[in-house]
């Protein structure tokens, strides 16, 4: 069994293709399209790292991060997430919310395998860095 | 060394510009002494500035040298002064010498018409600066166009990923092609659409293209980079304001300026009437709620939502967004919050309570508000008068919208359903919708 991933994308085209490469690629894929249940999916499917759109319907992805950094079960879950070009601010807060990595839309498929695959591994991107542990 | 101010600088010149004037009108420097009294050695000290004058003898030489007293005294006038003081404090520092700060009467006086483009240019590059920050703003914080951009690049991702994966892989099973294939044919129908609609936004607003950012997008970007609380005039009140504004972006300019003054004294009036330590230890126990907060402004709703969205988030207050409209329905005031769009331009959705409330004078309301993305914000309301009326004028009335978002596990039924502006509005069949959405 690959890595666990699951994906929180509400475009369903997006989440297909990103599920296929990653499938390919050898992850376990579990999308899921809607931020109000997304801590619920977590909870559910204890997934090795989250690729997290940051504007979902029902709940905000950076909101799901504050929560997801807010929880000792998962304050070191591996969080990509994924902005829009040009968001610079989007960017930044995910950063200081504890992202540990981003991708600007439109990104490559090469480029998300890659970036997942340091996240998973524990490379923080970007300049990311978990929170101080202590705070 | 002791700094003196620019009107102290532009007085101790003012031998230079005597002589400056002496030299112009070509009259010898003891013919100018002889004729107002004094000896040429003496006004030699004058015109190096190294003696003061004023009263008669500055009346006198002004008047020989046919210029008003003030010419000599202070030179160049102030605003020009300043402009150009301004312009080389703000010159890049690698384009040739520093400006000569010291000769600015001089330029003034011998070249009045390129100080004069100097200082009008300056203002214009200013202006043009205040409009690159202003466009800048609106491209990264209005929530319609973020929104919009976010989902036409999610478009572009999705036929960008399916496209790859088209090409990239040849041995794809005959179902998945077809699959990818219907889902490019989908994602590029959605991608004109979203690309039309968007089209559609910024032709409607094309006649504010060209058009300077206005003192309200300025004053509203600076109170949301304060985060709505101004500590200096919590504990000092009104009298910081002004050391509150210095060295703020745009203020300026004197309309954004008024309008930032006049915010701030209302904050400040509020703040005095509902001191910060004692409302926020009510608010704690109230759970930030407004009803049990009624008491301690006597009643008056819109200060109590007010002072709510004024609480500093670091000592433990909720988010809260706040709309304030007049009785035109004019969003006025604006702290935005979340997924509550409060457009910056135009009117809000025509069912939200804020402009229901406008229709009961007087009547509070607490409502919960559904969204069509799904989240949910408790809503409290009121339309009142913004100050005591008097006999013979008409009250100036204004509706209060307090937002607070609703957490998941709280969210009941009963919420009245609502949208963000009929422009971004998906909710088909809305009996209240003035105008096509915008969105698909």
């Amino acid at each position: 069994m690959g890595t666990r991933v699951l994906l929180v994308e509400d475009e369903a085209n997006i989440l297909e293709a990103i599920s296929f490469i990653l499938s390919r690629d050898g992850w376990e894929v579990h999308g899921h399209g809607n931020g109000a249940t997304a801590l619920d999916a977590v909870a559910r499917l204890t997934p090795d790292v989250v690729v997290l759109d940051v504007m979902l319907p029902g709940r905000s992805g950076l909101d799901i991060l504050r929560d997801l950094r807010n929880a000792s079960e998962t304050r070191n879950l591996p969080v990509l997430m994924l902005t829009a070009k040009g968001q610079a601010k989007d960017r930044d807060l995910a950063l200081s919310l504890g992202a540990n990595a981003y991708l600007t839309k439109p990104f490559s498929n090469a480029e998300m395998v890659e970036t997942l695959r340091d996240v998973a591994h524990g490379v923080s991107l970007n300049g990311a860095g978990l929170p101080d542990q202590g705070s | 060394m002791t700094q003196r101010s620019a009107p102290q600088r532009r007085h101790a010149l003012t031998g230079s510009r005597i002589r400056e004037r002496r030299t112009v009108m070509g009259i010898k420097q003891s013919d100018l002494a002889r004729a107002v009294g004094i000896s040429a050695s003496y006004l030699n000290l004058i015109e190096h500035n190294r003696r003061r004058i004023g009263g008669k003898l500055l009346v006198d030489l002004a008047r020989k040298l046919e210029v008003e007293p003030t010419a000599l005294s202070e030179g160049a006038d102030a605003s020009l002064f300043d402009a150009l003081q301004a312009a080389a404090g703000e010159s890049p520092p690698a384009f040739g010498p520093a400006p000569e700060t010291g000769r600015i009467d001089e330029l003034a006086g011998r070249f009045p018409g390129w100080a004069g483009l100097i200082a009008s240019q300056h203002k214009r590059i200013a202006g043009l600066e205040g409009l690159v920050d202003g466009l800048h703003d609106r491209l990264a914080h209005d929530p319609v166009l973020a929104e919009a951009m976010h989902e036409l690049l999610s478009t572009v991702a999705a036929i960008r990923s399916t496209a790859d994966i088209l090409v990239r892989e040849p041995d794809i099973e005959p179902q998945w092609r077809g699959r990818f294939h219907r889902n490019l044919h989908e994602e590029a129908e959605r991608l004109s659409a979203r690309a039309t609609a968007m089209l559609s936004h910024f032709e409607s607003q094309g006649g504010r293209q060209g058009a300077p950012s206005t003192p309200q997008e300025t004053v509203e970007a600076f109170f949301d980079a304060m985060d709505h609380h101004f500590p200096m005039i919590e504990e000092a009140g009104a009298g910081t304001i002004g050391a509150i504004l210095v060295g703020v972006a745009g203020m300026e300019d004197p309309a954004t300026r008024t309008l930032a003054e006049r915010l701030l004294r209302h904050y400040a009036e509020d703040a005095a009437r509902l001191p910060l330590k004692p409302f926020l230890a009510a608010a704690l126990d109230s759970g930030f709620e407004p009803e049990p907060l009624l008491p301690m402004a006597g009643g008056d709703v819109a200060l109590v939502l007010r002072r709510l969205a004024s609480l500093p988030r670091a000592k433990g207050a909720p988010p809260f967004g706040l709309a304030v409209c007049d009785a035109a329905g004019a969003l006025i005031f604006r702290r935005r919050i979340g997924a509550f769009s409060i457009p910056r331009f135009g009117a809000g959705c025509p069912l939200w309570p804020l402009y229901r409330a406008l229709s009961k004078p007087m009547v509070p309301e607490a409502s919960v508000l559904d969204l069509p993305n799904g989240t949910t914000f408790r809503a409290w309301s009121i339309c009142q008068p913004a100050r005591a009326a008097g006999f013979g004028a008409e009250p100036v009335m204004r509706a209060t919208m307090l937002l607070r978002p609703v957490e998941e596990e709280r969210a009941g039924s009963g919420a009245q359903p609502v949208g963000p502006g009929c422009a971004v509005c998906p909710r088909e069949g809305c009996t209240a919708r003035r105008m096509d959405s915008l969105v698909g």
